[in-house]
């Protein structure tokens, strides 16, 4: 007992004297589990505004189209088939609200309301002669609301309510925009085709992806769910792809940052051991402290991912939405044992390398002697310098020169997604596309994009600082005697900047083909044998980019450890 | 005869109030080219300060300090930096010898952080390592070496831009009796060349060995025995 007082005390007091660290840790972990939650949340949330549309519009378990309508009254009889809506006309026409055209659907219904796909009304009221209703996404873009007047074909029409339906994907992913007109209504409109559709329902719900295969021109609600919900799935997947990246960069934190903190408490630890401490106390307090910060980060992550899920989670307007996803104790656990298995992972070995270390050298500091890595001779003394230093600490260099690869990968796979998303974008012109409406699908992608870019940017500025801050106290001895021995200021901080960019430049341009790795995959993953291409303006400021950003942020803990007063350092115990 | 240095009223404390430590307070000194000076007296009585303002290691809070003639109490940091690599060699009590270079890449650094090529650096180190007695010990790195042989490769390090002045802070503090014999040997040489040797120690051999012995006390000089004859006093 008198023990784990001893640990909690030691932890305490250590996260007090150095709160700057504490936050920086907080940060990190934080940003890391909230993306993790809303992956989770958004996941979670998915299925659950199809199903509940689907339910409120007794939605079908299989459409099918024909261009006759004998054929599908034949199909009504087929094998499996216990109900059916008697066929309904489908024509194409041109629709105008204001000054507005676009192609348009219209779908014949009856006034009455019917046992299958039954469109739900979220505003106004439903059809009577000389009125239409409007399909709710379709209805969004156009901007029209009850009681607005539109033209089909030239014949004048009364918006009379908007609807749901799961028996069509909603606009965009379905285009042309879906209106309902009466059946009369709908014969009364020229066109150059007739088609027929027909929402069916089956025995076995399950078994309709079987139906349709054996019957064409059928599709089943399955198909129909992916598409009405695919831009949920594929911002769950960019948001749980980030979640990972952030991981990785959220473990380098803690490790940067364990490595620091045992630079600096080298001799900490030495008295420690030599006050009694065995190694697994001096390991059990560094990890005591951490986890304690990690547990707060993974709280603050699951409230902030829980606020901002709604956000991101909201379904397509042509579905109906819920109360918003929510926390179940399966996410909540999730979310804090990632939070505990990146930092206890990260900490685990420095600190055990920490506490092993020998009482006595422990107390004469440093707690591990730096290696020697032999350079090119005749190079520039401040190249010198920072090739020497960034070959003391080779774990920290390559944490450091991860990070680098890990965020510049990232940021190339955003870019990548973002022109993507551009691409679709350009793609939603035409008389499909309600002009100047824009894409609900690449909006969301690309503040997802912007999201995950923040916070992976945030981590690794994190990072960089950290690596600056770790790397000005394991030479802190060796700068004051350089500059003893006669180097300048400018000297120190040439040499201490190129440590930081002589491998981040190796890193960043690492990243890169990383990066555009990624998107092959992500593409792939997607089934899909395309790959965006970036313009090679966008990679080329990549590289400068990554390397004035190192630079920026490493510069004034650099400068600091330049300018520190040489005769406490060298006279230091 | 000019002084190579030369103090006025020089001033450091530490805390404040009743915590007020007077490290080093209100001291004049003249040091003669070519002198040997000795600083000695109990531990903590200023005696590293008044050396780390004398090599511009760190600033006084009060009074002037000249070397060669040149005002160096209130130096930029790039200033003083330059100054040193120039015009003072420095010898630790602690050897502070860069842990992952060899004794000739330790000794090669002032050189080259003062712009010496490094053909030139590493001529200059091999010839004051062959001078100290290490030259079969060049490659080795400062682990693998005695402390009287760490503290000849710093004495080789701190001659290697051939600086007037040479500081030495405790140079045998850390050294046994042998080794400590070799460095006094060396510093024998340098004051046979006319080096000017300012010399903080608890050592009676080197404090006997000196042109002029203060000492020190509460960060003041309250005695001073000349051993021979300089031209100063």
């Amino acid at each position: 007992m008198g023990r784990i007082i001893l640990i909690c005390r030691l932890a305490r007091h250590d996260l007090r004297r150095r709160p700057a660290q504490a936050l920086l840790l907080l940060l990190a972990v934080a940003a890391a589990a909230t993306t993790l939650t809303l992956g989770l949340l958004v996941r979670a949330a998915a299925d659950d505004p199809w199903e509940r549309t689907r339910a409120a519009t007794a939605g079908p378990d299989a459409v099918a189209t024909a261009s006759d309508a004998r054929s599908l009254r034949a199909l009504a009889k087929a094998d499996g088939v216990t109900g059916a809506l008697r066929p309904l006309p489908t024509v194409a026409a041109r629709l105008g609200v204001r000054d507005v055209a676009v192609n348009a659907v219209v779908q014949g219904r009856d006034v009455a309301a019917g046992s299958i796909d039954q469109p739900f009304v979220t505003s106004g009221a439903w059809l009577r002669p000389g009125s239409v209703v409007v399909e709710r996404a379709f209805a969004d873009a156009l901007r029209v609301r009850p009681g607005d007047a539109v033209t089909l074909a030239g014949r004048r029409f009364t918006v009379a309510g908007i609807a749901v339906t799961t028996g069509r994907a909603p606009y965009p992913s379905s285009t042309p925009g879906l209106i309902w007109t009466t059946r009369a209504d709908a014969a009364r409109l020229p066109a150059a085709q007739r088609r027929w559709t027909m929402p069916l329902r089956l025995a076995d719900p399950s078994a309709a992806p079987a139906f349709a295969a054996r019957h064409p021109g059928v599709t089943p609600w399955q198909d129909l769910s992916a598409y009405a919900t695919a831009e949920l799935r594929l911002t769950n997947n960019a948001l749980i792809s980030g979640a990972w990246a952030l991981a990785i960069l959220a473990g380098l934190c803690v490790a940067l940052l364990v490595g620091g903190r045992l630079a600096e408490q080298g001799r900490r630890v030495g008295l420690l051991k030599a006050a009694g401490a065995t190694p697994a106390v001096v390991a059990v307090t560094l990890l005591a402290e951490h986890l304690a910060v990690a547990l707060a980060a993974a709280a603050l992550g699951l409230l902030a991912g829980r606020a901002a899920a709604p956000l991101l989670s909201g379904p397509n307007a042509g579905l109906l939405a819920g109360d918003g996803p929510a926390l179940t104790p399966g996410i909540t656990a999730a979310v804090l044992l990632f939070a505990v298995a990146v930092t206890a992972t990260a900490t685990a070995f420095p600190a055990l390398r920490g506490a092993r270390v020998s009482t006595a050298h422990a107390l004469r500091d440093p707690v591990r002697p730096p290696r020697r890595v032999g350079v090119p001779p005749g190079l520039p003394v401040t190249l010198l310098l920072g090739l020497r230093i960034a070959a003391r600490r080779v774990r920290r260099t390559v944490l450091a020169a991860l990070s680098t690869a890990v965020t510049v990968a990232m940021i190339v796979a955003a870019l990548a997604m973002n022109r993507e998303a551009a691409r679709k974008d350009g793609r939603t012109t035409g008389p499909d596309f309600v002009p100047g409406a824009g894409n609900p699908v690449t909006e969301r992608v690309t503040q997802i994009i912007l999201v995950l870019a923040a916070a992976m940017l945030l981590l690794a500025a994190v990072n960089a600082i950290l690596t600056a801050w770790t790397t000005t106290l394991d030479t802190k001895r060796t700068s004051a005697l350089a500059r003893a021995l006669g180097a300048t200021p400018r000297q120190i901080t040439g040499g201490l900047a190129a440590a930081h960019l002589i491998p981040a430049t190796i890193a960043a341009t690492a990243g890169i083909p990383l990066g555009l790795l990624i998107n092959k995959a992500a593409h792939a993953a997607a089934g899909s044998s395309t790959t965006t291409q970036i313009p090679l303006l966008w990679l080329a400021a990549v590289l400068p980019a990554a390397l004035a950003a190192t630079t920026a942020l490493t510069a004034v803990p650099l400068r600091k450890a330049a300018t520190h007063p040489i005769a406490p350092t060298l006279t230091a115990p | 005869m000019e002084p190579v240095l030369r103090v006025r009223r020089l001033r450091k404390h530490y805390g404040a109030g009743g915590g007020l430590v007077r490290a080093v307070d209100d001291v004049d000194l003249d040091v003669a080219p070519g002198e040997a000076l000795a600083v000695v007296g109990p531990s903590g009585c200023g005696k590293s300060t008044l050396l780390h303002m004398l090599g511009a290691l760190d600033r006084p809070d009060g009074g002037r300090v000249w070397l060669g003639g040149e005002r160096i109490d209130r130096l930029s940091e790039t200033a003083a930096a330059r100054l040193r690599r120039r015009a003072i060699g420095f010898v630790f009590q602690a050897f502070h010898l860069v842990d992952e270079l060899t004794a000739r890449e330790n000794v090669e650094l002032p050189a080259l952080l003062a712009g010496a090529s490094p053909r030139a650096a590493r001529r200059r180190a091999a010839a004051l390592l062959d001078r100290v007695g290490l030259a079969d010990r060049a490659g080795h790195l400062p682990a693998a070496l005695s402390g009287g042989q760490r503290q000849r490769v710093a004495v080789a390090r701190a001659l290697v831009n051939d600086p007037g002045l040479l500081l030495a802070d405790e140079p045998t503090g850390n050294l046994d009796t042998a080794a400590a014999g070799d460095v006094l040997r060396l510093f024998a040489e340098l004051r046979a060349e006319g080096r000017t040797l300012v010399v903080v120690t608890h050592d009676a051999r080197i404090a006997a060995a000196a042109d002029r012995l203060i000492t020190m006390r509460d960060g003041a000089f309250v005695d001073q025995t000349v051993f021979a004859p300089s031209g100063l006093v």
